[in-house]
């Protein structure tokens, strides 16, 4: 049961990745990304890590593509002529051939990896929280906090029209 | 609940969402396609993350996706007031048209 | 022949789902009748009481009326997005109720005509007991703005655009002080799920009803209620129809069964907000007085009656606030929600923090 839905998310992700990346209208991209982070998120839960899927809805399906499609919507933006038009041919061949040489170097690595029996945890928020808030993680969670702020003031200092 | 096949499984796509977003940083036009390429890598990331974390029995791994995912929302938020500021300065948002320090 | 324990989990899921969606279904007419006689008793008028005695059959007249109705669809419009977005509002409304309870675990007794693997079972009526169901709540509310930003877009008419883009911000704003106010609430009961959120509340202060969080964390309370009309687009925010009289809201393209589909994504996501309250605040099926049953049939009526209370507090709010204005929308919710949603977080964490020492 686990194995189909975790087959089927896959592939929907895979799918909506390549429309995400093909798709000539950007709108359409950003709700394949949305199905994306969707199914990674399913993909998330079934690796036995319910506190992230859940985040993965909440701060990036629901909060960051929303401004995605808010910044899509309010500047109007066109289709491409072309969904990969830059450079020429060259470009996109050398593009993919740099990505194929990467997908068979990391898959070269991945196949000397044996699936072995994982060992049960306990992936419950109370022991996230518990790693989170102690003496290895403090600072960079308060750092983040700092980080959050630093953006926040930075995205309204660029975006507005008369400072 | 002993699956190790996931484990490989999410990681090979974990690959291949990788290396779809870096087909689409170098083939899109438009900046804001190339900024949810990123997102697609960064997510990719975060897929391996959690694939790893699940092997090795600790939460450390979803720990740092945790971070990712913060960062990653700080950069989407500065990179759309980045675009925003570009398109009122040339009214296009081709990669392409940004090209003053080229030589 | 007992079906294996997976197929029966999926047989009983199935039924509880199918249950639920008719009993929402249901509700939700029922609503609309009622939310417009107690609007018009409040407002010295009668309302509809023609269609069969009292009105009550006024929902089914106007699904009639809807179900004839012209669809009519913008030549300009994106068509798989137009027909998309009511489709992605209502399964959102609809998804997010899967997690609440709504009743006390019963046995079932065991009755002859039942098959074995039914006789004498504990079920819960609740579709999917998550650990993590209040997150799951959270997560689900935030997929529902794009219900709104989709039918604002596809309908390629700058006001709908405008008024989607709006009511979407005006929905993800009070999320975030929506989020906040249920933190106190986890601190105290230290669980996600929320079964055991409404078993903390019945063991505190000795099963009396002061010990509901409603009462505890007062301001939670008060900031979780303000936040949820506010996300449920109910009067006093209710910018996103009202707008409909000024300039047009994100649903002025849909006609008929669209439209209806969107009232109803609306309806049942107050019934949703009004029932996740009814868990984490008011004591869920719990009596309130201890000695008073709260077991079987009793339970699920108490639970009925705190949810019916709610939704005609929320009736009440429409027949007796005016509208707020947007900029005073947002400063509320920004300026003035989140912050004391944060102190309060900060009062409870420093108070449990003490008791624990």
């Amino acid at each position: 049961m686990d194995q189909i839905l975790f087959y089927a998310a896959a592939a929907l992700a895979i799918g909506s990745a390549l429309v995400v990346i093909g798709q000539r209208n950007p709108i359409y991209s950003a709700f394949a990304l949305i199905v994306t982070l969707c199914s990674l998120s399913v993909i998330f839960g079934l690796l036995g890590s319910p506190f992230i899927a859940a985040l993965q809805v909440i701060v990036y399906a629901g909060a960051i593509m929303v401004l995605f499609l808010f910044v899509l919507m309010l500047l109007n933006v066109e289709s491409e002529q072309q969904a990969a038009g830059r450079g020429g041919r060259a470009l996109g061949a050398i593009a993919v051939a740099l990505v194929a040489l990467l997908v068979a170097q990391a898959g070269a690595v991945l196949a000397r990896v044996e699936p072995g029996p994982a060992p049960a945890f306990d992936a419950s928020t109370r022991r996230m929280a518990e790693i989170l808030f102690s003496p290895q993680f403090l600072y960079v969670f308060e750092a983040t906090s700092i980080l959050i702020l630093a953006a926040l003031v930075g995205s309204i200092a660029l975006a507005k029209k008369d400072l | 609940m002993d699956q190790p096949a996931f484990v490989h499984d999410a990681l090979l796509l974990s690959l291949v969402l990788f290396a779809l977003g870096t087909l689409g940083v170098f083939l899109r036009k438009n900046v804001i396609t190339v900024l949810m390429s990123i997102e697609l890598m960064l997510n990719g990331a975060n897929l391996a993350f959690v694939a790893f974390s699940r092997a090795a029995g600790t939460l450390d791994g979803q720990v740092l996706v945790f971070f990712v995912m913060v960062v990653a929302a700080a950069e989407a938020a500065v990179g759309l007031g980045i675009v925003i500021s570009l398109q009122r300065h040339k009214d296009t948002l081709d990669v392409d048209a940004f090209n003053v320090m080229k030589g | 022949m007992t079906p294996s324990p997976l197929v029966q989990e999926l047989i009983l899921a199935a039924i509880k789902v199918a249950l639920l969606i008719g009993a929402l279904q249901g509700l939700f007419s029922l609503m609309t009748w009622i939310e417009r006689r107690v609007l018009a008793f409040m407002q010295f008028r009668l309302g509809p009481n023609r269609t069969g005695p009292f009105g009550i059959l006024q929902p089914i007249a106007d699904g009639i009326k809807l179900f004839f109705k012209e669809e009519l669809m913008p030549a300009a419009a994106n068509k798989w997005a137009f027909l998309a977005a009511p489709v992605l509002a209502v399964t959102m409304s609809f998804l997010a109720v899967a997690v609440l309870p709504y009743g006390p675990p019963f046995r079932l007794p065991s009755w002859g005509f039942l098959p074995e693997w039914l006789q004498g079972r504990e079920l819960q009526l609740q579709i999917a007991t998550l650990d993590v169901g209040l997150l799951f709540v959270f997560a689900i509310t935030a997929l529902g703005v794009y219900g709104v930003v989709l039918a604002g877009w596809a309908a390629n008419n700058k006001y709908s655009l405008l008024g989607g883009l709006r009511s979407a911000a005006q929905m993800f704003s009070y999320e975030l002080a929506l989020g906040l106010s249920f933190v106190g609430v986890i601190m105290l009961a230290g669980s996600f799920q929320i079964n055991d959120i409404v078993s903390s509340q019945a063991s505190r202060a000795g099963g009396w009803f002061l010990g509901w969080n409603a009462f505890v964390q007062f301001p939670a309370f008060l900031v979780y209620f303000a936040a949820a009309t506010a996300e449920v687009a109910r009067t006093p925010f209710d910018l996103p129809e009202g707008e409909t009289e000024l300039v047009a809201g994100f649903h002025t393209e849909y006609s008929s069964m669209r439209f209806a589909l969107i009232q109803m994504a609306e309806y049942v996501n107050m019934i949703t907000v009004a029932a996740l309250a009814t868990n984490l605040f008011l004591g869920g099926w719990h009596s309130g007085i201890p000695g008073v049953p709260s077991e079987g049939l009793p339970g699920f009526l108490f639970w009925g009656g705190k949810l019916a209370v709610l939704l005609f507090v929320f009736i009440w709010l429409r027949g007796t606030l005016p509208r707020f204005r947007y900029d005073q929308l947002m400063h509320f919710g920004w300026k003035v929600l989140i912050p004391v949603a944060a102190v309060w977080i900060l009062v409870t964490a420093t108070g449990v923090a003490l008791a624990g020492r």
